[in-house]
């Protein structure tokens, strides 16, 4: 794209030392945070109160990072287990239930289609919270609190994933060769197996990822369904500050446990979440 | 298209060709019916269930209620937290946004540019967005301590007194907005790259010719060309800092939005209440009145928007 621009505009968009500068600020604000957590998670209590502080890393962060995985009041490889069983189930469920929805939407003729759809996106713009209290009294009422499940079966397709499927499956999904898979016999479901699936990989990745996200880093529902003896990353976290803060080195080193593996995961797939959300907001 | 085929008399078809007809109509149905289930039972039926216990004294225990009429909005609106929230979460909200996406603009007009390792630039902006929150504020309210915090530090170092992050209102406001700036400065850069990079770059090269420096080339084609998705940037993140809960409630240990409410959202106010003193019906009323203020500041924004960005576009010209 950039290499088939014409040679003025190339030079009116080349970069100056000034935008490396600013570009390279943005990376050392974004990064400081980190590097301070790992400051003080790899010291001891002390570290935080110490003027003259080592801008290097000290040598307890095993240490900690042990408290935190053997503190009976965390719970660290239950929030860790929890967090990957509820994002992945989450994420899985919303890109095969919002592909098979936008499928339709974007492509099947039937009655109610348009309004269907206005409806979906209509509830994009209800909040979550408005709904929590009757949800809790609801889950309460099956005897799901505590339970992953109340967390799981809520998220399992969202208006977002449907919008999205719909709006990439309209233009990458040529309606011919639906048509040709019907004359060559095949059903719905094998049509949409066949033809819409492989299509829509591109955007089904971008909704993973972003929904993994969202789900990882959910706070405020798993916080008030879950209970401390089978709690999320989040809500592990925020027991992990209640009872030890005093002791910030304990609480940063769990900080850092809990982000590490999200961070693995976007070294090897940002690359992906970035040109979706590029992707997105050309056609939103 | 499949269904063209309808206008034909039914009795023609063999079994196999009136299955395949039933397939096509009724199919589409079946592919969008899971959305609509769970949409259903966990979003629209909540959602009307809370106008009914916020109409009623609920008992936790009982897990059933009484019907008060408007009691629980009379006491929520006559209570002072409740204003002190609406107070604390515009504030939040306008110092997250405003300076937000003054900088998310300037990022993106930064990485609109032909850049070595583009890639490698565009995931560092993002690198933020897939922090937990919660993560964010446990390691901003420790740079923010009144007393160690680093950032008192350095101001220490430039000869200005220690900031009281974690007392005095205002500052806090800062600390927190601070936080939600961090996660989501370069999310939103990227979206409005997106935007900058379907600029026909035909308009740059002409007002370039034309003499046009970059700081007017800025203002009067980028700004202008990117106003749609600008709107939606503000529109979304005017819907998210309205329901901020999840970095004051982190602000502290204790989790109450401050010693005097000084950071007390409105989210973070539904949570105490509902869950703090187990008054759901209350805390219902605070759901809705949440509610009814993001419709209409959700509609303010948008008709501000479009007036203002409007206004540049015709001083462009």
């Amino acid at each position: 794209m950039a290499r088939s621009r014409k040679h003025g505009a190339a030079n009116i968009q080349r970069p100056t030392w000034f935008v490396y500068g600013a570009l390279a600020a943005v990376l050392v604000a974004s990064l400081f945070p980190f590097y301070w957590t790992l400051l003080i998670g790899s010291g001891d209590s002390s570290t935080l109160r110490d003027p003259n502080m080592s801008w290097i890393p000290g040598g307890n962060f095993i240490d900690n990072a042990m408290r935190v995985i053997e503190n009976p009041a965390v719970n660290f490889w239950k929030a860790l287990g929890n967090s990957i069983i509820v994002s992945t189930t989450v994420a899985l469920s919303t890109v095969v239930l919002s592909t098979l929805a936008g499928f339709a939407f974007a492509k099947l003729r039937f009655k109610g289609n348009g309004v269907l759809y206005v409806a979906v996106i209509a509830t994009m713009a209800v909040p979550v919270q408005l709904g929590i209290v009757p949800l809790y009294i609801l889950m309460a009422e099956y005897g799901w609190t505590g339970t992953l499940g109340a967390v799981i079966v809520p998220a399992l397709v969202t208006a977002f994933g449907v919008f999205w499927m719909t709006q990439y499956l309209q233009q990458a999904l040529p309606t011919e060769l639906i048509e040709a898979a019907r004359v060559d016999g095949c059903n719905m479901i094998r049509t949409f197996w066949h033809v819409a699936v492989p299509a829509a990989r591109p955007a089904a990745s971008m909704l993973f990822l972003f929904t993994f996200v969202t789900a990882w880093n959910n706070f405020l529902w798993p916080l008030i369904i879950l209970d401390q003896s089978n709690p999320t990353l989040p809500v592990a976290l925020s027991m992990l500050q209640a009872n030890y803060f005093v002791d910030y080195s304990l609480v940063l080193a769990g900080v850092l446990l809990a982000t590490v593996p999200l961070l693995i995961l976007f070294v090897f797939t940002g690359r992906q979440l970035v040109t979706g959300i590029m992707q997105g907001a050309l056609k939103g | 298209m499949a269904s063209t085929h309808v206008d034909a008399p039914a009795q023609k078809y063999t079994l196999r060709q009136r299955l395949g007809r039933l397939d096509v109509k009724a199919s589409p149905y079946l592919y969008i019916a899971p959305f609509f289930l769970v949409f259903g039972i966990f979003g629209l039926f909540p959602i009307a269930y809370t106008a009914v216990i916020s109409l009623m004294d609920w008992d936790t225990i009982r897990n059933s209620g009484e019907f008060i009429g408007f009691g629980n909005f009379e006491y929520v609106l006559n209570d002072r937290k409740f204003w002190i929230a609406i107070r604390n979460t515009f504030s939040i909200f306008a110092l997250s946004t405003i300076p937000q996406l003054i900088i998310a603009t300037f990022i993106a007009a930064m990485l609109d540019h032909h850049l070595k390792a583009r890639t490698f630039w565009r995931m560092s902006v993002l690198l933020p967005y897939v922090v937990m929150p919660v993560a964010v504020a446990l390691i901003f309210s420790q740079l923010f301590a009144d007393e160690y915090g680093i950032f008192n530090q350095w101001l220490g170092m430039i000869g200005i007194d220690a900031v009281q992050w974690h007392k005095d209102p205002l500052a806090s406001h800062w600390a927190i907005a601070t936080m939600v700036n961090f996660r989501w400065t370069g999310y939103n850069a990227l979206i409005l790259l997106a935007a900058m990079q379907a600029v026909p770059r035909e308009l740059y090269e002409a007002s370039a010719i034309d003499g046009a420096g970059k700081l007017r080339r800025f203002f009067s084609i980028t700004l202008p060309q990117i106003r749609p998705t600008a709107i939606f940037v503000i529109i979304t993140s005017t819907i998210g800092g309205l329901q901020i809960f999840d970095e004051p409630r982190m602000y502290d240990t204790t989790g109450n939005g401050g010693a005097d409410q000084q950071w007390l959202t409105v989210a973070l106010h539904m949570y105490n209440t509902g869950w703090g003193e187990l008054n759901f019906g209350r805390a219902s009323a605070i759901a809705w009145l949440l509610f009814l203020l993001i419709v209409v500041f959700g509609l303010l924004n948008f008709w501000l928007t479009r007036r203002l960005v409007s206004s540049d576009n015709t001083k462009g010209k």
